[in-house]
């Protein structure tokens, strides 16, 4: 069936049967199995009763393919219970809620609400959208869906690549979301981020032979271990450790099956080094370079090259840091965190008035509560003198 | 399903190519044709004459009003478009990349609207 929007409903109003009977005679022997019987049987009814004409053969034709189904089946039998797991079928509803031809915040609201279940006012709440908008985002999505048959299926060999990389772009804008409301007060936004990783582990799960879910569900397992800010003021005995430990044995499984490592698997090796250093002196800069020299030929980012330029200045000195990331000024100039790397640079080399300058500049950009403090606090310590970083000669 | 599949591209493009360009070109257009016929998925298809011979007609308050020229001033311009019957939109996706107006201009897909069972009067020829 092609119709998410009739399937959910017919799911739904299964639901409301399934409440009326048992309540008075008990669940029966296969509630799985009678929900999804109940449930065709009301899309069956549907398709045939609709009056609207626009694509009657079809709706016939899915009616009688509904029919075929339940009739397959001996009498009053409601069938075997369908596969707890339903992998190919979630698998297939992901790939189709997460086709390129919606765009982005349509595939994350869409994937949020029918694979994640989360309700349409939660979803609206996450992204600071009412839910009347929302509700029309997610009615128009499905329409499109029906109206172009968008298929539920896992894509061909041939377009699995593109259409994989729709899915873990929309999982991972979920997750970015989320991590960015963290340091927040607002809770709801910051679920999205266990929400990004339920829907990663699942495709993972379900695309076992490929490397890049794997790696993706690292990664945000990794990031999300720490759930904060820049790195060297975080407390690391505050991290996660069982989150940490699976996405460093995530980052390796999926590292031995790539044969080429994708862009979330070089991302989750950089989180993985940080996280694999007891302090932040600890981290090996050299091969966190390296692998972001391979990153940014890989992402094509300027705020992949930034954080590439932390890197240089780890290995090489904050000079040539600093003019790796002189370089980004005319792609990155309203970033906060570009004036924040700057400040950070110069302040390192005894530039002050400058680095003054840059945080000024940073401080304007954000209204993050944590990262404002993190930032008046190196500023206000330029006054008292700049305390040293761990590799920089005097 | 069908599909219309709409051709929009910047004419001036056409106008400053050199002459082997434009032979590739409507080579390519050719190959497609044949192989979406042979596919049994092409309806109908046409190119059109260049934008400047167009003519737009509107009636407003019982005025008839014709325009010379396009009714939008766009700098992409509809230069063609063909009708298909394939599976879904993954299909269409798949028409549609292997015309060349997709290396210098954009194609719109859009499904075309069923009437199954409604009466069209004689839209519905064969």
């Amino acid at each position: 069936m092609r119709d998410l929007e009739l399937a959910q409903d017919c799911v739904q109003e299964a639901f409301v049967e399934a409440l009326e009977h048992w309540a008075a005679d008990g669940p029966p022997p296969n509630p799985a199995g009678w929900i999804v019987l109940t449930a065709r049987r009301r899309a069956i009814d549907r398709l045939r009763r609709a009056v609207d004409d626009t694509r009657r053969a079809e709706r016939l034709a899915q009616a009688a393919r509904l029919e075929e189904q339940i009739t397959s089946t001996p009498a009053g039998d409601p069938g075997p219970a369908p596969d707890p797991d339903l992998g190919d079928e979630r698998l297939g509803l992901i790939f189709a809620t997460c086709h390129p031809s919606l765009a982005a915040e349509v595939r994350v609201g869409l994937t949020l609400q029918a694979v994640g279940g989360l309700r349409t006012a939660e979803i609206a709440r996450s992204f600071l959208v009412t839910e009347a908008a929302m509700a029309q985002r997610l009615v128009r999505a499905k329409r499109k869906i029906r109206a172009t048959g968008i298929t539920f299926a896992v894509p061909a060999p041939g377009r699995l690549p593109e259409r994989l990389r729709s899915v873990l772009d929309t999982l991972y804008l979920i997750f970015t979301e989320g991590h960015a409301a963290t340091a927040g007060p607002d809770l709801v936004r910051a679920e999205l981020c266990g929400e990004a990783i339920r829907l990663a582990r699942l495709t993972a799960r379900l695309l076992p032979d490929e490397p890049e879910p794997t790696a993706l569900l690292a990664l945000m397992l990794l990031l999300h271990a720490r759930r904060a800010v820049l790195l060297a003021d975080q407390d690391r005995a505050r991290w996660d450790p069982a989150m940490l430990d699976e996405g460093l044995r995530l980052v390796m499984a999926a590292g031995r099956r790539a044969e080429r490592p994708g862009l979330h698997l070089l991302q989750a090796a950089i989180a993985a080094e940080h996280a694999r250093a007891q302090a932040a002196a600890d981290t090996d800069w050299e091969r966190v370079l390296a692998l972001y020299d391979r990153l940014a030929r890989v992402a094509n980012s300027p705020v992949v090259d930034l954080n590439r330029a932390v890197a240089v200045a780890e290995v090489r000195g904050p000079a040539a840091g600093l003019e790796a990331v002189d370089r980004l000024a005319t792609e990155l100039g309203a970033f906060h965190h570009f004036h924040a790397t700057r400040a950070d640079l110069l302040r390192r080399l005894g530039r002050a008035e400058e680095a003054r300058v840059a945080y000024r500049r940073a401080l304007d950009m954000t209204d993050n509560a944590a990262e404002r403090a993190f930032l008046l606090r190196r500023s206000a310590d330029l006054s008292h003198g700049a305390p040293a970083h761990p590799r920089d000669s005097a | 399903m069908k599909f219309v599949l709409t051709l929009y591209a910047d004419e001036a493009g056409f106008a400053d190519a050199p002459p082997e360009a434009l032979q590739q070109t409507l080579a390519a257009f050719d190959a497609f044709n044949r192989e979406a016929a042979q596919a049994g998925v092409l309806l109908a298809g046409e190119g059109l004459a260049p934008s400047h011979t167009a003519t737009a007609v509107a009636v407003r308050d019982g005025e008839r009003l014709l325009t010379d020229g396009p009714f939008s001033e766009t700098k992409e311009v509809l230069g063609g478009f063909y009708v298909v019957d394939v599976g879904g939109l993954d299909d269409a996706i798949e028409w549609a990349a292997k015309l060349p107006t997709v290396h210098f201009g954009r194609v719109e897909i859009r499904p075309v609207m069923g009437y199954e069972g409604v009466d069209r009067g004689g839209l519905d020829a064969s």
